[in-house]
């Protein structure tokens, strides 16, 4: 008996050993590195190479203050969001229309193996390699996009996208739209699979046309999908960061300028100023930290 | 009649949901057609019309442009594989691991340590780059590949997966008997465990090796020595003044930056798609 429970004992060790290595690297590469973030928020940490900086002490809070009061961080933070709603609503509304298609059962659709392995393809590629071929395509004035708008006749002569603030905007939105529409519609279909048989198979007895079905069942069955898909998607688009810099660079006019260029502008463009960039950084922090909360109870309940 | 028209369902509307779906197949290669064709034309076909369906014969040409510049793919290629390859092997093995402490051990602070994976899952690695790369600058580890490999090795939401899938098909009696066989716990662990959980570590692996290898924020803040660009960071050079006139040399460096990837995923793209529906990567 006393064997049998210093056994269990001794087993319990392996739990913590095994785990070290994930916690030590968390510590040391993960932890670390968000306190020294957030302590740099406070610093007069500026200037490349400088290791020799201090706590601000006449008035702690003053590069946030200065960041939150920055007309450019405001203008990427409202980009930020504006981009990523652009993407958002297209892209949720055709994985749900490509979804209600591909799973009804009285129209089945042959070729879905193949469709889901071409819609989705965007979403693995480099995306800054993907926001260097759009800036060429759109290219100015003998870009691809412009060779075919001119040669249809659809234009005249040829349209300077990437010098237009809107135009600008709306293809970075397509982009991440292209390239993340096909993402959205596999974890929404296997939220359609996940969903007991038996409920369709009633609503068929009940004589429930397609459009009823989807409506009144695959909605509210794929709701904490749903919300999953939408708080992810809205903290990777809160980082956006390759296909604003890779594209324009922000431009024109910091029309496409996320807070992730802004950060990089910051810190490692010529002006060098981390405490601001980290300052900049723990804001962005703080509005990730509440859309991971959300997140977080999601996953807890389906654990259970 | 209305029996067959359940059967088959309605051919208009089937029509319509064709179209779209070619429509949107040519959506997604008609960019990558242009940019691999583009890459065998020269600048002045290129400019006289950018879109072209049939090759040219410019290919070496335009690899010569890349001659003694800092775009160097090959180099590139090497430096992205290392670094993927190392921050992959971390991530799926050290995770499995941890996976493993999870679920096959009862421990005191299992639950608060697995309910702290699931709080830390969704941080990204970007928004703490400032204090990472001072943290690295100090250190003298910048210009280092294994300031991009080391921390894979803390990987949450891969353990989280690891988790989920090993409580699903790892039969802890498994763990008794060969215990009661002598083998010790860690041998355990290589030998029984890493086995059973194969399939999930290969899908893991390649949405791993992917992410690694698609990152461009924390390597360009990290290397500034241009000899260890990876493929992401070269690819940049790309928007560089010495090629605004070398269009076709431009399109050649993007279809070769995206090549692996390309070859990768037609390769696997059964288990990546099989990988996505299981909710194995993130938004």
């Amino acid at each position: 008996m006393t064997l049998q429970k210093n056994k269990t004992f001794s087993y319990a060790k392996y739990g913590y050993l095994f785990s070290l290595p994930f916690i030590i690297a968390y510590l040391v590469f993960h932890l670390y590195p968000i306190i020294y973030t957030a302590i740099l928020g406070f610093t007069d940490c500026k200037g490349l190479g400088n290791t020799n900086w201090h706590i601000l002490k006449d008035d702690l809070w003053k590069n946030f203050r200065t960041i939150l009061n920055n007309a450019t961080f405001k203008t990427s933070l409202k980009n930020t969001f504006v981009l990523w709603i652009m993407n958002f609503i297209p892209q949720i509304v055709l994985a749900l229309l490509l979804t209600a298609w591909f799973t009804s059962k009285r129209n089945v659709i042959k070729g879905q193996g193949f469709f889901k392995v071409v819609f989705y393809m965007p979403n693995i590629i480099t995306a800054a390699s993907v926001a260097i071929l759009f800036n060429v395509l759109f290219g100015y004035p003998k870009g691809p996009v412009n060779d075919i708008l001119v040669s249809l006749g659809l234009r005249s002569d040829a349209y300077y996208f990437t010098n237009n603030a809107t135009a600008s905007r709306w293809i970075i939105a397509f982009i991440q739209f292209w390239m993340w529409y096909g993402y959205t519609m596999i974890i929404l279909i296997s939220g359609v699979l996940g969903i007991n048989p038996e409920i369709y198979e009633a609503a068929e007895i009940d004589g429930a046309n397609d459009w009823q079905t989807f409506w009144q069942i695959t909605i509210p069955n794929l709701r904490t999908i749903l919300t999953y898909t939408l708080i992810t998607s809205m903290i990777g688009g809160l980082n956006m960061y390759d296909m604003s810099k890779m594209f324009n660079n922000g431009n024109p006019n910091n029309s496409t300028l996320t807070t992730s260029v802004f950060i990089y502008n910051q810190a490692f463009a010529g002006s060098y100023m981390y405490n601001r960039a980290a300052a900049a950084s723990m804001i962005m922090f703080v509005i990730i930290a509440f859309f991971s909360v959300i997140v977080f109870y999601l996953m807890r309940d389906r654990k259970s | 009649m209305n029996k067959l028209e359940n059967r088959n369902g309605n051919p208009v509307y089937k029509t319509i949901i064709y179209i779209v779906c070619i429509f949107l197949t040519v959506l997604s290669l008609f960019p990558f057609i242009v940019m691999v064709i583009n890459s065998t034309r020269n600048t002045p076909q290129i400019q006289q019309h950018a879109v072209s369906l049939i090759p040219s014969n410019h290919l070496a040409q335009n690899w010569a442009v890349f001659n003694g510049k800092t775009f160097d793919p090959i180099r590139g290629f090497f430096n992205s594989l290392i670094i993927s390859s190392g921050s992959t092997v971390c991530t799926i093995y050290f995770s499995t691991l941890t996976a493993y402490a999870l679920v096959a051990y009862n421990w005191k602070l299992r639950n608060p340590f697995f309910t702290f994976i699931l709080c830390v899952m969704m941080i990204p690695a970007q928004i703490t780059s400032i204090g990472f790369y001072q943290f690295m600058y100090k250190i003298h580890m910048t210009n280092n590949f294994l300031a991009l490999i080391l921390p894979a090795i803390a990987a949450p939401q891969c353990v989280f997966f690891m988790r989920q899938f090993m409580l699903a098909s790892l039969p802890l009696e498994l763990l008794d008997s060969a215990r009661i066989d002598g083998s010790r716990e860690f041998n355990t662990f290589n030998r029984i465990s890493l086995p059973i959980m194969k399939p999930a570590m290969a899908t893991q692996g390649i949405f791993s090796f992917v992410f690694s290898w698609n990152q461009l924020f924390l390597p360009s803040i990290l290397l500034t020595n241009n000899k260890l660009y990876t493929l992401p960071l070269m690819v940049s050079q790309l928007k560089g003044d010495i090629y605004k006139v070398e269009y076709g040399a431009v399109y050649l460096g993007l279809t070769l930056s995206v090549l692996p990837l390309f070859v990768i995923y037609f390769a696997l793209s059964k288990y990546i798609i099989a990988g996505v529906a299981l909710g194995g990567v993130k938004g």
